[in-house]
């Protein structure tokens, strides 16, 4: 079973751009797109650990800040040449506000 | 439904024209590929390897068969077509079928020419051109002595030294007294006709066939002067001719080759042509570069994109002759006027010549040391004003001060594939080859997706650039004559920094959509590019767009390898009191700052600040009067300074007052790239001024300027801009120069590499020589300065962009 938990308003995510959430076990990067879809990732790069959250949003894409790896925000998956996964978080926008799916066990255990 | 795309030609050309669009426009076409040859498409360059025997059929492969199903290509190779129907837009094929078309690309490369002598129809008689010539030369070599090559040419004498190779008695028959006379003047194409009879090939020049001898087979060649040699094979490599027919029986028109306009358009606007068989304003080219700039064009247009226009190219060749190193472009012989410079050193078997008119490199030719022919060849192409360093030209890139790694270089091909070439990623030589090989790449872009190799901090580009040099042949691009800034773009810097001047665009979205940028938010690439194009153009008007900046520009720190932060805060001229240096500590105690250190930009670097942490840590050293030290930016760094005159007994000048004085005025403003700037007090030099951007050496008489110095990767000397005499004609000539730079240089390029681009004349002409245009550019950089010196650490610990220091809670 999903539980949705409330992370914050869509306006406190800037456009093109990430907040990092913090969880007991690890952070999540939630990002938000020019056309204000909201996705989420695991906050380290499937290449070395970068914090994605700091990266360049282009499209639904982020690319790296410490390698430039691009990874599909949908996806999580590393693009191009590069190969690899972030692990993906589901997220709802509703009335302005942004939910996150953390599945039981997974994050916030 | 998908329109119809017809590609006849499944060879080099064609297949780079259909990957292009693939990329562009994956599902507007039905695309079915037609192909004469029983093979997928493979790397034509590659057969004279494969006729030395380095390399094997199925290494030369560029797209497998899958490739063609997974991109749902019809592909019908070994199948040729006969007939283009115009009006019923419809192609024939040899067996009778018939396919019809919305669009037709006809990508049918060329011939060799066979001499029309009699005899030249007997078995045995053949060109070097296809997978089956190189099978039908392997045979001969297994069973017979004698092999006759005709033409002294690039192609004749890589057929000649692979079947020498293959053990064959090879003659090589030149109607001409001069080997490559298309590519070599006569003092290289003696060293190479000496070079290649050390390895066993004969020659026969000024040699006129006149007859092929034999019954059905061939027995011998004769001459014009009546002499005759044995000959079990004849390769008859006298040239190529465009393969035209089929164009030229459907009414396309032709001439030497299908005539085509800057889109790569036919007279008939539905059928497209690319490669070896089109003439595009009056050329024909026989080499794969500028084919792939065709190919590029006209995947834009079948992909409606309506953009690209191919406006010819300039070429270079080197010989694919293990050993045998050689270089040649351009307009190699002198013409009235013209100047050359030659360096011969007969004893190395080195021989090189520039042909030079109104102080540009019009022409190349290298003999046994071809290590600098990239750089000549783009000197050529971008018409780099030489004077300043005419004198040391020929000693190479190396001697002008880019000394970087020439020398390995050349020997970068006898490396074992162990050896590491890119020290950022990790990546080894094997793996490179292995890349190029096996997804056949040919530029470095590729090379760079691919493997990441030169993809960091650039320092091993010239041994991939090598690497691929010497793995695909020339079919590599060196640098195409004009390069997209990004993938999102064919438009160079150049063109978009002129949109924004002329066009007066002032945000990022009015340029992207100018200048048809293909993704609506630009990539990790552009934008930051874009972000400082605009600021330095309209400083007073431009938003800077935080979003579109790197991480460290963002948050005023450089992240470092766990996520931390460091704080450099500045200290002008490196100077500092025992009240900075305590404000300094009691910060590295308040936030337990893990490490302190002195930089090598006379400061103090806080290691492993947390991000959270940084607004206050700002706000402590803010209240003791530090502002940002920008040691994060693409910004102004630091003025070293030395002693001087208040102390040193050496000293002439107060180095370190001048040094605080230029902090002061340039502070804050952002770069194309990092620029650093020092003083130096006597020529001693303690400031090491000779390796900054921006140096000065102060002397008894005043202060000498350089510019274009760096350290770093590739450390490069300054060049000597002027001599001036007061403080405020160092300041002014300083802002002037910096102010160029920012108007002019691409972002991402630091002054060194500028410098050598735009060549230190123009650099002069600019700063020195006009002095309106001096106090002009001086003028600019004062008033893009007023929106820049405000301090961003104050700013983000007063509350600024509070967002990007605090993460977000779960509610
Ligand atoms: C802190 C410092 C080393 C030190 O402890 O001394 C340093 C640290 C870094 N340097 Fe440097 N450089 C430092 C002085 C230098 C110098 C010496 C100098 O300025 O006199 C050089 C050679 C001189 C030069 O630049 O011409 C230098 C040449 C580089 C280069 C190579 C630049 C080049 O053009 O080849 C890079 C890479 C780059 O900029 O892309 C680089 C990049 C870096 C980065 C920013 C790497 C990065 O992108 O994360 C390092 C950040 C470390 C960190 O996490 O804080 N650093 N770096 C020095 C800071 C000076 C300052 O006070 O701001
Ligand atoms: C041995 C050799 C070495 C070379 N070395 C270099 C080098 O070092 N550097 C360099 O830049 N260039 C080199 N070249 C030149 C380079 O290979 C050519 O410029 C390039 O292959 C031309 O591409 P293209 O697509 O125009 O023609 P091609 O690659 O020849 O492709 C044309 C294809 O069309 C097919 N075709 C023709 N007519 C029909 C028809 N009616 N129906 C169906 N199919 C048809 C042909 O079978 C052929 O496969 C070399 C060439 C050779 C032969
Ligand atoms: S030399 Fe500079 S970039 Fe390299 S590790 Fe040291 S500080 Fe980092
Ligand atoms: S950690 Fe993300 S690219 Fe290296």
């Amino acid at each position: 079973m999903t539980d949705w938990i409330e992370i914050a308003a869509l306006d406190d995510i800037p456009r093109l751009g990430a907040r990092v959430i913090r969880t007991d076990t690890m952070d999540v990067a939630v990002f938000r797109t020019r056309d204000d879809r909201v996705f989420a990732l695991r906050d380290a790069c499937p290449h070395k650990g970068g914090p994605l959250s700091q990266g360049i949003v282009h499209g639904t894409t982020v690319t790296c800040p410490l390698h430039n790896w691009k990874i599909d925000l949908a996806s999580g998956e590393a693009l191009g040449p590069d190969e690899g996964c972030a692990n993906v978080f589901a997220t709802r926008v509703d009335g302005g506000r942004v939910y996150l799916a953390l599945k039981a066990g997974e994050a916030a255990a | 439904m998908k329109q119809k795309l017809i590609v006849i030609g499944n060879g080099m050309a064609g297949m780079r024209t259909v990957e292009e669009l693939l990329k562009l426009e994956p599902d507007l076409y039905d695309v079915t590929v037609f192909g004469s040859e029983p093979h997928p498409n493979y790397n034509r360059i590659m057969l004279s390897p494969v006729l030395a025997g380095d390399k094997q059929v199925d290494d030369i492969i560029l797209n497998t068969l899958d490739w063609y199903k997974d991109n749902g290509i019809t592909l019908h190779s070994g199948e040729e077509i006969v007939d283009i129907d115009r009006l019923g837009q419809k192609i024939r094929s040899r067996d009778g079928s018939e396919l019809s078309y919305d669009r037709l690309l006809i990508a049918t490369g060329s011939r060799p020419f066979i001499i029309p002598v009699p005899g030249a129809d007997k078995r045995g008689v053949i060109g070097f051109r296809d997978i089956e010539d190189v099978g039908t030369m392997l045979d001969y070599a297994a069973n017979h002595e004698h092999a006759v090559v005709i033409g002294g040419g690039l192609l004749g004498l890589e057929a000649a030294n692979g079947l020498r190779t293959q053990g064959m008695d090879v003659t090589v028959v030149h109607l001409l007294d001069s080997l490559m006379e298309r590519q070599l003047d006569k003092p290289a194409s003696t060293l190479l006709k000496a070079t290649l009879e050390a390895r066993g090939l004969k020659f026969l020049m000024q040699a006129q066939t006149s007859e092929i001898l034999g019954e059905d087979r061939v027995t011998g060649v004769r001459f014009a002067d009546g002499s005759e040699i044995p000959a079990d094979l004849v390769v008859m490599a006298v040239g190529i001719r465009p393969n035209i027919t089929l164009a030229k029986d459907a009414g396309i028109h032709c001439e030497r080759g299908i005539v085509v306009n800057d889109t790569m358009q036919t007279f008939d606007p539905k059928i497209y042509a690319v490669g070896e068989c089109v003439q595009h304003r009056g050329d024909c080219y026989g080499l794969v570069a500028p084919l792939f700039e065709q190919a590029k064009v006209a995947a834009n247009h079948l992909a409606q994109m309506g953009i690209g226009r191919y406006q010819g190219s300039v070429t270079s060749t080197k010989l694919k002759v293990t050993g045998v190193d050689l270089f040649s472009a351009g307009e190699f012989n002198e013409g009235d006027g013209d100047e050359t410079l030659v360096l011969q050193d007969p004893s190395q078997g080195v021989y090189k010549k520039l042909v030079i008119r109104d102080d540009k490199i019009k022409g190349a030719v290298l003999y046994g040391d071809t290590l600098d022919g990239t750089w000549y060849f783009t000197l050529m192409r971008e018409g780099t004003d030489i004077s300043a360093f005419r004198s040391t030209i020929l000693f190479g890139q190396h001697d002008v001060g880019d000394a970087g790694h020439g020398d390995a270089s050349a020997s970068v091909m006898a490396l074992p594939p162990n050896a590491e070439i890119c020290g950022c990623n990790g990546v080894c030589k094997g793996e490179i080859v292995d890349a190029i090989g096996k997804k056949g790449l040919f530029t470095l872009e590729e090379v760079r997706a691919h493997t990441k190799a030169s993809s960091s901090c650039g320092s091993c580009t010239g041994l991939v650039e090598a690497i691929l040099a010497g793995t695909v042949g020339e079919g590599y691009d060196q640098a195409p004559s004009k390069k997209g800034m990004c993938g999102c773009t064919e438009h160079s810097h150049d063109d978009v920094i002129a949109a924004i001047q002329k066009g007066e665009l002032k945000t990022q979205q009015a340029v992207r959509e100018a200048l048809d940028w293909k993704n609506p938010d630009g990539c990790a690439a552009c934008r930051p590019a874009l972000n400082y194009y605009l600021l330095a153009n309209w400083p007073g008007e431009y938003q800077d767009d935080a979003q579109s900046r790197f991480i460290n520009e963002r948050a005023h720190g450089n992240i470092q390898r766990d996520g931390t932060y460091s704080v450099v805060p500045r200290m002008f001229g490196g100077l500092c009191t025992a009240n900075d240096l305590r404000a300094i500590a009691d910060v590295s105690d308040k936030y337990q700052v893990p490490e302190m250190k002195v930089t090598g930009g006379q400061r103090i670097d806080l290691f492993g600040v947390k991000k959270e942490d940084l607004p206050a840590v700002w706000k402590d050293l803010s209240d003791a009067g530090f502002v940002s030290g920008h040691a994060y930016g693409k910004a102004l760094r630091t003025v070293k300074t030395c002693a001087g005159k208040n102390w040193c007994r050496f000293g002439t000048q107060d180095s370190t007052g001048l040094g605080v004085k230029l902090e002061q005025m340039t502070w804050g403003s952002w770069m194309p790239h990092k620029f650093k700037l020092a003083v130096s007090g006597c020529p001693r030099n303690c400031a090491e001024a000779t390796i900054k951007d921006f140096g000065v050496v102060c002397v008894d008489s005043g202060y000498e300027l350089h510019v274009g110095g760096n350290g770093g990767i590739k450390v490069r000397v300054t060049d000597l801009l002027c001599k001036v005499e007061t403080e405020e004609q160092v300041l002014e000539y300083c802002a002037a120069f910096i102010q160029l730079y920012r108007e002019q240089a691409h972002y991402l390029e630091r002054t060194a590499p500028w410098v050598e681009r735009v060549g230190l004349n123009h650099i002069k002409q600019q700063v020195l020589d006009d002095a309106d245009n001096r106090k002009a550019l001086y003028e600019r950089f004062r008033y893009s300065q007023t929106f820049a010196q405000v301090d961003p650490w104050k700013a983000r610990a007063d509350g600024e962009a509070a967002h990007e220091f605090t993460p977000l809670k779960i509610a």
